[in-house]
């Protein structure tokens, strides 16, 4: 039922417009009806080039995510188990963390030029940040009673970490890596809008420079669709892996 | 060490990490037509301030993230209370909100080109548009959250709906709505940023994207800079405005 109501809104939105459309015979080339939008969509997936689009966004958004959230891991994990280290490189993150992503767009250009290196780069600066923050707190907070353990065990250095620190912390680790999955995304979308030839945010770009609307409109949506579900599934996970309490926490 | 020494040894590692990077700019790592040293990126800033060019181009990106700023605050507060106090408002419109949130706000750009063209208003729609979700889905949360006691405290005083809103869940959920602002002042300057360069509207974003096309690179990182420091210079006024509005709280728990 509750799901029924959610629905209304969105629906009653579309067939409004559709009705609108139809009523008005719309020929335009800056709107286009619900039914014309699904319908350049369903050429776009016929054609290959929806998920070719997809397919080089998603390349962008997880590379990146992968680089950015490989250091920011790293990165956490020191920060977190020295404290020494942490108050020394204080200043270091308050200078750079603010840095909007997108201000590196021009550096990354001028570096590599357009492409894959280009906007993998961008994404993993932006998804570098959550990762090391609340890796750091994570590894900053868990239980001292576990490092006793740990002492008393004689472990070195990297079988802590591995075997008691990490595991201890993955939770709210994890947490950070779902912000960090959401920023990736959108910072590919928004590369790829802006500048970089490649991928949904620039399919969506060519489909309003050709004026072809109903394409446009098309792919806003799948990007809504993309970043809904994205967001889904790694919820989803989180509940699976680490149970409802997981959830607390910055959603 | 006292606190005030750590902080000053921060400092000292910032100094060195700058050292390197002069270092590495004159040991020609990469050309240094793709990389100037922190000595011409400071040279670019001093020229770019004493010519006004920077300055102008600083001002112009401010007033644009602090309008869209404003006019998404404004927006998401109102219909944020509104939704945030009505049960119906929130089964209905919840589900759609929550679709939105994770909608990359850039993906909305070609749309609003086609609306309003390559103009400012274009960039302030954008701005505003991108920027209104964490403060709208804060407020809704915040309102929906205010303790029901208070709601029946003031259905036995007899306030009026209006006095219900400014007098209780309007304080009651502030710290909610200011963290959710917060979110969407980083968001405004990402998106006045992203928007200039799209629609070469003067400001910080376009002048680095010239800089960058036209081998500027001191000039490129110079803008940089200063939109690094923007970010810090806005987070930490919030910051500051957080702790003053919400002062109550630490003397009321």
């Amino acid at each position: 039922m509750s799901r029924l109501r959610g629905l209304a809104f969105p629906v009653a939105l579309l067939v409004m417009a559709q009705v609108a459309a139809m009523a008005t015979h719309l020929q335009s080339y800056t709107l286009a009806a619900p039914s014309d939008a699904l319908l350049a969509g369903m050429h776009a997936v016929a054609d290959g080039s929806l998920l070719i689009a997809t397919l080089q966004t998603l390349a962008n958004a997880f590379g990146g995510l992968a680089l950015g959230g490989v250091f920011g891991l790293i990165g956490g994990i020191l920060l977190g188990s020295s404290a020494i280290a942490d108050r020394l490189m204080e200043f270091s993150v308050e200078a750079l963390r603010p840095i909007p992503s997108v201000a590196l767009i021009p550096i990354a250009m001028l570096t590599f030029g357009f492409g894959f290196r280009m906007e993998i780069a961008i994404v993993a600066f932006a998804a570098f940040w959550p990762v090391l923050i609340l890796t750091r707190n994570a590894v900053a907070g868990i239980d001292p009673a576990l490092l006793d353990v740990a002492r008393a065990l004689r472990l070195r250095p990297f079988a802590r970490t591995v075997k008691i620190v990490l595991p201890a912390a993955l939770p709210r680790i994890f947490v950070g890596f779902r912000l960090a999955a959401g920023i990736a995304l959108t910072v590919a979308v928004t590369v790829e809008v802006s500048t970089n030839p490649l991928g949904l945010g620039y399919g969506m770009i060519l489909a309003e420079q050709s004026l072809h609307p109903d394409l446009m409109l098309a792919y806003l949506v799948w990007i809504g669709v993309l970043g809904w579900g994205l967001n889904f599934a790694i919820v989803h996970a989180q509940r699976r892996l680490f149970g409802r309490s997981a959830l607390a926490g910055p959603s | 060490m006292t606190r005030a020494g750590w902080r000053l040894a921060s400092f000292a590692v910032g100094a060195l990490f700058i050292v390197v990077w002069q270092l590495l700019a004159n040991a020609h790592v990469l050309s240094p037509v793709y990389l100037p040293g922190p000595d011409r990126t400071w040279n670019a800033l001093l020229r770019g301030f004493a010519s006004g060019a920077l300055s102008d181009q600083l001002w112009q990106t401010v007033q644009r993230m602090l309008l869209g700023w404003l006019l998404a605050s404004l927006v998401g507060v109102a219909i944020g209370a509104a939704i945030g106090l009505s049960a119906p408002a929130r089964a209905y419109l919840g589900p759609t909100l929550e679709f939105m949130r994770p909608l990359p706000a850039s993906a909305v750009i070609p749309l609003a080109i086609v609306f309003f063209g390559l103009s400012d208003a274009m960039v302030l729609g954008v701005i505003a548009f991108g920027a209104v979700w964490p403060t709208l889905l804060a407020t809704v949360h915040g309102f929906a959250a205010v303790e029901p006691c208070l709601y029946d405290v003031s259905r036995a005083l007899g306030l009026s709906r209006l006095a219900v809103i400014w007098k209780i869940a309007l304080p009651s959920s502030l710290p909610d709505i200011l963290g959710g602002m917060r979110l969407s002042l980083t968001v405004s300057l990402i998106l006045a940023v992203v928007g200039e360069m799209l629609a070469s509207r003067p400001g910080l974003g376009s002048g680095i994207l010239v800089a960058a096309r036209t081998f500027h690179s001191a000039d490129l990182y110079a803008g940089v800079v200063l939109l690094g420091g923007l970010g810090y210079v806005t987070a930490q006024g919030l910051f500051a405005l957080e702790a003053r509005l919400l002062r109550w709280r630490r003397t009321a728990i």
